[in-house]
C-alpha cells in the first residue's frame, strides 16, 4: 500500500524538478536567516537564487553534528523561536544534547512522511499501533505517534518500559502494529515466552523498527518469534526523526522520502560525493524543513543508494540497511571493526543469540578484543569439550569475518544486558585510559 | 540403572554456587552428589538430585543454563584396586570414560558416578561382568 502515490510514485525528472525548487527556497531561508549559514555560503561566493538544480548540491558545504553542539540550543534555527511548535533533543553522553525544533509545518511533514512510513508496511485505520518507542525527547515515540494517527490508526502510546504490561495490553488491545527498536522487540519477545505465551495469542502482524543498527539475521528471529513482518524504518532527529526512508514489505532496501530529504553519499575521507551503488556516508539536505532546514547533513551513517525499480512501484531511491555508524566504527590493531559484523557472525551460527558484549582494551600497547556471548540452553550439554568446541567455532568465524583475532567467553544466560532504548553492545576501556 | 543427571553452566563469578545451592535449597530439593569441572572462564556443575525435573525448571526460571543427561552409577569395593578393576572391565570393552567422580559411602563401598559415550552398552558389560549398579531412586535417597 502506498501513501502518497502521487509523491512516492513520480517520475524521476518531476522528482528532480520539485527537488531543485525546493532547495532554492530553502537556500534563501539559510540565507537570510541563519548567520552561520550565511558566512559560509558567502565564504564560497554563493548568493540566494545562485543554487537553481539539485546537481548545484555538491558544491555546497555541509553541516555536522559539531555544528549543531556549536551554536546549542537554537542557533541553527531559522524561524522566530514564537514559529517553533516544539523541540526535541537528542541524549547528550558525549556532550552537550543536539537539540532540533519543529514548526507547525515542519509537524506536518513529520506526520506525512510517518504515515507513509506506517502505510508502507502494511497499517491502515483498522489498526492498532503499539508505540513502545520512547516518547520525551526523544523524537521515536511521538514521530510514529503522529503518523499513526493521521493514517486514522489507534495509537496506545504505552512508551518504552514496563516490558509486563507492555504484554498485557498488547495482548488485551489486540494490537497488530508494534513499534520500537528491534532489540526491544527480541526483549519483548523473550518475556512473551517466559509467561508462556505465544505469537497466536497475539494480532501482531507488522513490526516497523529502527533507531539502531540491526541485521538480516535479526530480522528472521523477530519474524519468527513473534510471527509478524518486520520492516526496517531510518530517521534520525536531526533530519526530522523516524520517517525519513522505511522498507516496503520487499524489504529490498529503504525507499527515501526524497521530495523533503535529498540524499547523497560521500566519501567520508575526501568528501567526495560517490556514484549510486558505492558504499559511504549518507548525507542529508533536509529541503522543506523551517524551524531546521540542514544543508548536507552528515549522519555518519554507512550505506549505498540504489535508483533500481522496486517491485512495489515506488520510484524514489532506496539505500540499503545502514551498514553500521562510522561512530561505532572501532579500530583495533588498524582494522575497522562495526559492531553489526559480530552479530551477524552470531546470527548465523544455530548456536548461538545475538546477545554479545565487546570489550575493547589495550595491553601492552596493543589492541585486544573480547566478545562475551551468551550460552543458550538449548545448544549447551554436561561437556566442556562441547563448550569449548563451540568456543572456537565462534572465534574462527569472527577472526574470518573481522580478520583479527579475539577472545570469546561464554557467560550465563541473560546476564548482557537487554536494553529497552539502544543496545549497549561496546566497552571501549581504551577511552577510559 | 539409567539415572538423571543435572548439569549447570556456571561463570567464574564469585557467588554463583551458592546461587544455585540458595534455589534448590528454597525449593527443597536434595543434592545426592555433585562435581565441579572448571576452566579458566566457567565451571560446570554436575550434579545428581532426588527431583531433577523440578530441579531443572527452578534453575531455569532463576536464569541459569540447565542440561540433563544421562549416567549411571555403580558400587565398588572402598579398597585399593576397587576402582580400577570396574575401570579395566570398561577399557577392554573399549568403551571411552567422558569423566567420573565418586564418593565413598558406609560399608566401605564407594559410589561412582560415571558418564560413557555409550550409556547402554556401559550398563550391560557391567551388570556382565557383576559390578553393582545403583537404581535412581536409591541414589535418591543417598
Amino acid at each position: 500500500m502506498i501513501w502518497n502515490e502521487y509523491i512516492e510514485c513520480m517520475e524521476r525528472d518531476s522528482l528532480q524538478k520539485l527537488q531543485g525548487e525546493r532547495l532554492r527556497k530553502m537556500i534563501d531561508r539559510l540565507y537570510f536567516n541563519v548567520p552561520f549559514y550565511r558566512k559560509k555560503l558567502q565564504e564560497i561566493g554563493f548568493s540566494p537564487g545562485d543554487v537553481t538544480s539539485v546537481e548545484q548540491l555538491k558544491d555546497l558545504p555541509f553541516t555536522t553534528k559539531d555544528d549543531l553542539r556549536d551554536n546549542y540550543p537554537f542557533g541553527l534555527f531559522a524561524v522566530h523561536q514564537s514559529e517553533v511548535v516544539r523541540v526535541h533533543a537528542s541524549s547528550g553522553t558525549t556532550g552537550r544534547p543536539t537539540v532540533v525544533g519543529y514548526t507547525r509545518k515542519d509537524i506536518d511533514t513529520w506526520s506525512e512522511v510517518m504515515a507513509r512510513t506506517l502505510t508502507s508496511a502494511g497499517a491502515n485505520r483498522e489498526d492498532i499501533v503499539h508505540v513502545a518507542y520512547g516518547y520525551g525527547l526523544f523524537t521515536g515515540g511521538l514521530g510514529v505517534h503522529y503518523g499513526a494517527e493521521k493514517i486514522g490508526a489507534t495509537v496506545i502510546p504505552i512508551s518504552g518500559g514496563n516490558t509486563k504490561r507492555q504484554i498485557q495490553l498488547m495482548k488485551d488491545f489486540g494490537s497488530t502494529i508494534l513499534a520500537c527498536t528491534p532489540s526491544y522487540s527480541l526483549f519483548l519477545a523473550e518475556a512473551m515466552l517466559e509467561e508462556g505465551l505465544k505469537p497466536s495469542d497475539f494480532k501482531l502482524r507488522a513490526g516497523v523498527f529502527g533507531a539502531e543498527p540491526w541485521t538480516e539475521e535479526m530480522r528472521k528471529e523477530i519474524e519468527e518469534k513473534l510471527g509478524i513482518l518486520a520492516i526496517d524504518i531510518y530517521g534520525l532527529s536531526e533530519v526530522i526523526g523516524p520517517g525519513v526512508a522505511a522498507e516496503c514489505p520487499h524489504k529490498k532496501g529503504l525507499h527515501i522520502y526524497e521530495d523533503h530529504f535529498i540524499p547523497e553519499i560521500i566519501d567520508p575521507v575526501t568528501l567526495e560525493v560517490l556514484p549510486y551503488g558505492e558504499i559511504g556516508e549518507l548525507v542529508f539536505t533536509t529541503v522543506t524543513k523551517e524551524a531546521l532546514p540542514l544543508l548536507r547533513y552528515r549522519t555518519r551513517d554507512l550505506t549505498r543508494l540504489t535508483l533500481d525499480k522496486c517491485e512495489c512501484g515506488r520510484t524514489l531511491v532506496r539505500m540499503e540497511k545502514c551498514l553500521g555508524r562510522s561512530d561505532d566504527m572501532l579500530i583495533i590493531r588498524g582494522v575497522n571493526v562495526f559492531p553489526s559484523q559480530i552479530e551477524s557472525v552470531l546470527l548465523e551460527m544455530s548456536e548461538t543469540k545475538p546477545h554479545y558484549l565487546l570489550i575493547v582494551d589495550r595491553v601492552n600497547n596493543l589492541d585486544t578484543l573480547e566478545i562475551w556471548v551468551e550460552v543458550d540452553d538449548q545448544f549447551f550439554s554436561d561437556e566442556i569439550k562441547q563448550l569449548e568446541n563451540l568456543r572456537k567455532k565462534i572465534q574462527y568465524n569472527i577472526e574470518t569475518t573481522l580478520g583479527i583475532g579475539a577472545i570469546i567467553k561464554l557467560v550465563e544466560p541473560k546476564t548482557i544486558e537487554r536494553s529497552e532504548g539502544k543496545a549497549k553492545r561496546v566497552i571501549d576501556k581504551r577511552k577510559l585510559k | 540403572m539409567i539415572i538423571k543427571q543435572l548439569t549447570v553452566f556456571l561463570e567464574n563469578k564469585k557467588g554463583r554456587l551458592t546461587e544455585v545451592t540458595k534455589v534448590l535449597s528454597n525449593n527443597k530439593i536434595n543434592i545426592s552428589a555433585l562435581s565441579i569441572a572448571d576452566t579458566a572462564d566457567f565451571g560446570l556443575l554436575r550434579m545428581i538430585v532426588d527431583n531433577p525435573e523440578k530441579a531443572e525448571e527452578q534453575l531455569k526460571s532463576s536464569g541459569f543454563a540447565v542440561h540433563v543427561n544421562e549416567v549411571i552409577c555403580m558400587i565398588v569395593p572402598d579398597e585399593p584396586g576397587g576402582l580400577y578393576r570396574a575401570l579395566e572391565i570398561l577399557t577392554n570393552a573399549d568403551i571411552g570414560i567422558e569423566y567420573l567422580y565418586a564418593f565413598s559411602s558406609e560399608n566401605k563401598k564407594a559410589s561412582v558416578v560415571i558418564r560413557t559415550d555409550e550409556v547402554q552398552k556401559t550398563i550391560d558389560i557391567l551388570q556382565e561382568n557383576q559390578i553393582q549398579l545403583i537404581k535412581a531412586n536409591q541414589l535418591y535417597k543417598l
